[in-house]
């Protein structure tokens, strides 16, 4: 019996590119996400390129009772992969309180949303996985852009306390951190270096979770340059414009 | 949508033109993108293999749409698959090789998309028999300029079918197509190869038993002068049936053979290839070779050059042009003659150049292929003179009632592209009637006549 993972955001991007990274792997799949056709399109797609069962499902990151619903539509659930998000110019952010909340809701409070029901039915059932998207920009807040590296730090906080719950009942917690991906969130934008692929990091997270690893920063020399980062005097930090 | 600014060209790295470049996720993107960029004109572009500047767009823009490319639906029983236009035919055969089926209409590399081998109608060593893309497409949805979403076949928006097909791209973007494959026993070519000493030889040989096989192509010394004028080498071949294949591969007939990929690293410079180097790779090939039978993997006969990524790049910064003509049954020998004579005597050296023979056209508005002979060459670009080398080409060309390939094409001149396609009229037809403000343009078609500038 093949395992099935959720994968909700799989529409596009890193998460399309996990859920294709999984099906190679022989994994079946429940897809949600927000345009359904696309999904339906991605869904056919897998099934027919790997020979795995692919269904897809609604999904609505601020729709909060419609979370446990879509755990429990799940026949089987053995892992589950969050990679939806949001992000606004941290200036837009700054200028409209209404955009900040938003981003906070979609990146952090959603993503406990769905990962407290699928905790629950993972403790109960004593095995799987769990695993989001959250981001280097969560490391350190940066004045760039620290309302949405704070909604995805709280996420890394969350998955940390998680990983550490689900531990003894064998669930296994993965927090990934990718730096810059080549997606249609950020094609075209100035300003970014050392742009990974999505199947790049989809490598990665299937690779650390195969490992069991609960924290993978992809490519990995992200972890170096964050821990530099993380190590700068904040005296120091607050005079560099980053 | 965002775009990116930069510098694009084709597979030959000639012209090179800044576009304004978008890449579409989903296909809300792409219909946004054409209902509402700035940039007044859009061509789509899949891998970029065609050669000169059909899918650029000098000051415009492009849709790179490489990621819309998804397998839709495919049926075991009749070998029909549905799929995404910029799926390639990689894709295609790692997915349903392995399943018994093959690609019915292969050109020389299989690093193209479904969306561009419908937009150029393209042809492979069997066109002879099977045909060009045409004869494997039963249907495609278009994305017009006004935003609507129109199936063409045979049957439904008929015109609009046949003037996409061979059309560049510029009747709309293809958003989806249905293909007939087409069922093999192995992954195996049975390939005969034998030596023709002069170009009257290999035309006879193809004459007379390439109906024998689904796949001819000959590749011919272009530099041999005199009485080796054309001297060839046929390879021609068919698909191994199981008892073909030695019994130890037949339990796993379409077993894909391990093959070490190669790659130019860097842009070699542009001496590399010099009428010296390449007149010795070319007789060492032709002594090289032997005459007989052999049993070999699919991809070492239909993609040899696919097995060296980047390839093009050992023709230097500068780039190349590739050069493809077709010439009609009763001209063709004196044209391919001409031809050669007009290269050998200028020295001009190409690395590889391939002559087949055309079966029946299609009835695409601007399809390239037409019963007789195709020669296609590579030439380094050396500046402006390669340019009037190929003038007089197309002129030899054209006098002989022959046409040039567009998915190659870099410098035709439009009153020559219009006595080679009679088609012009009825494709401008076409095209006003669903893109009346020249929405989909691209620098070749502006060069051609083909769409006006915005």
């Amino acid at each position: 019996m093949s395992e099935t993972a959720l994968v909700v955001g799989a529409s596009s991007g890193i998460g399309r590119a996990i859920a294709a990274a999984l099906a190679a792997s022989g994994t079946d799949l429940v897809l949600a996400g927000r345009n359904q056709e696309e999904l339906a399109r991605t869904a056919a797609d897998l099934a027919l390129r790997h020979g795995v069962k692919t269904s897809v499902r609604p999904f609505e990151a601020l729709d909060f009772d419609s979370h446990p619903v879509l755990i429990g539509s799940c026949e089987r659930l053995d892992g589950v992969m969050l990679c939806h998000g949001q992000q606004f110019e941290q200036e837009e952010a700054q200028a409209d309180p209404q955009l900040a909340r938003r981003m906070i809701d979609v990146n952090f409070t959603s993503a406990v949303s769905v990962l407290e029901a699928a905790a629950r039915r993972l403790e109960a059932q004593g095995s799987g996985w769990i695993s989001a998207l959250s981001s280097v920009a969560g490391d350190r807040g940066r004045p760039s852009n620290y309302l949405y590296g704070a909604s995805k730090g709280g996420l890394s906080t969350y998955l940390q306390g998680l990983d550490a719950r689900l531990a003894g009942a064998g669930v296994r917690v993965l927090t990934v951190k990718p730096g810059f991906v080549d997606t249609g969130l950020t094609y075209g934008r100035p300003g970014l270096f050392l742009v990974a692929s999505p199947e790049k990091v989809a490598a990665d997270v299937v690779r650390a979770l195969r490992r069991g690893r609960s924290v993978v920063y992809s490519p990995w020399f992200w972890w170096g340059i964050l821990a530099i980062l993380r190590a700068i005097p904040t005296r120091i930090f607050r005079r560099l414009s980053l | 949508m965002r775009h990116v600014s930069r510098a694009v060209s084709g597979w030959g790295n000639y012209p090179v033109a800044q576009c304004d470049v978008y890449r579409p996720e989903t296909r809300a993107d792409l219909a946004e993108i054409v209902a509402r960029a700035p940039q007044s004109s859009l061509i789509a572009r899949g891998l970029g293999r065609s050669y000169g500047d059909a899918a650029l767009n000098a000051g415009h823009a492009v849709i790179q749409s490489d990621r819309l490319d998804r397998l839709l639906s495919f049926d075991p029983e009749g070998g029909v698959l549905a799929c995404e236009a910029a799926v390639s035919l990689a894709e295609i055969l790692d997915v349903f090789l392995p399943r018994g089926f093959f690609f019915p209409v292969t050109p020389g590399t299989k690093f193209i998309t479904v969306g561009g081998a419908i937009a150029a109608d393209v042809h492979g060593k069997n066109h002879h028999r099977s045909g060009s893309m045409a004869a494997s497409l039963l249907d495609f949805q278009l994305l017009t300029a006004r935003g609507d979403v129109l199936t063409c076949s045979r049957e439904e928006n008929a015109d609009l079918f046949w003037a996409t097909l061979g059309g560049m791209g510029l009747t709309g973007v293809i958003l989806e197509a249905r293909l007939q494959l087409r069922p093999v026993d192995t992954a195996a070519m049975v390939v005969d190869q034998e030596k023709a000493r002069d170009l009257d030889a290999v035309l006879e040989r193809c004459a007379e038993s390439d109906d024998d096989y689904d796949y001819s192509v000959s590749w011919i010394d272009c530099l041999a002068r005199g009485r080796s004028l054309g001297r060839s080498i046929l390879l021609r071949a068919n698909h191994a049936a199981l008892e073909d294949l030695p019994a130890s591969a037949r339990a796993e007939p379409y077993a894909p053979q391990r093959r070490l990929q190669l790659s130019v690293p860097f842009t070699l410079p542009s001496f590399t290839l010099n009428p010296v180097s390449v007149r010795a790779f070319n007789t060492g090939i032709y002594h090289v070779h032997r005459s007989g039978r052999t049993v070999r993997d699919c991809d070492g006969y239909f993609y040899p050059l696919d097995r060296v990524h980047h390839w093009n790049r050992i023709y230097g910064r500068r780039g190349m042009l590739q050069y493809q003509c077709a010439l009609p049954h009763e001209s063709a020998r004196q044209g391919l003659v001409e031809v050669l004579e007009e290269l050998s005597s200028t020295r001009r050296a190409s690395f590889l150049a391939v002559l087949k023979s055309f079966g029946a056209a299609s009835e695409g508005v601007l399809s390239f292929p037409r019963p007789g002979f195709t020669l296609a060459l590579d030439l380094p670009y050396t500046g402006p003179d390669a340019l009037a080398a190929l003038a007089r080409l197309d002129r030899i060309v054209a006098r002989h009632g022959g046409n040039v390939y567009l998915a190659k094409d870099a410098c035709l001149d439009p009153q020559l592209f219009r006595d080679m396609y009679p088609g012009l009229e009825r494709f401008r037809e076409i095209k006003d009637k669903v893109d009346p403000e020249h929405r989909f343009s691209s620098s070749q078609a502006r060069r051609l006549g083909l769409a006006e500038a915005p």
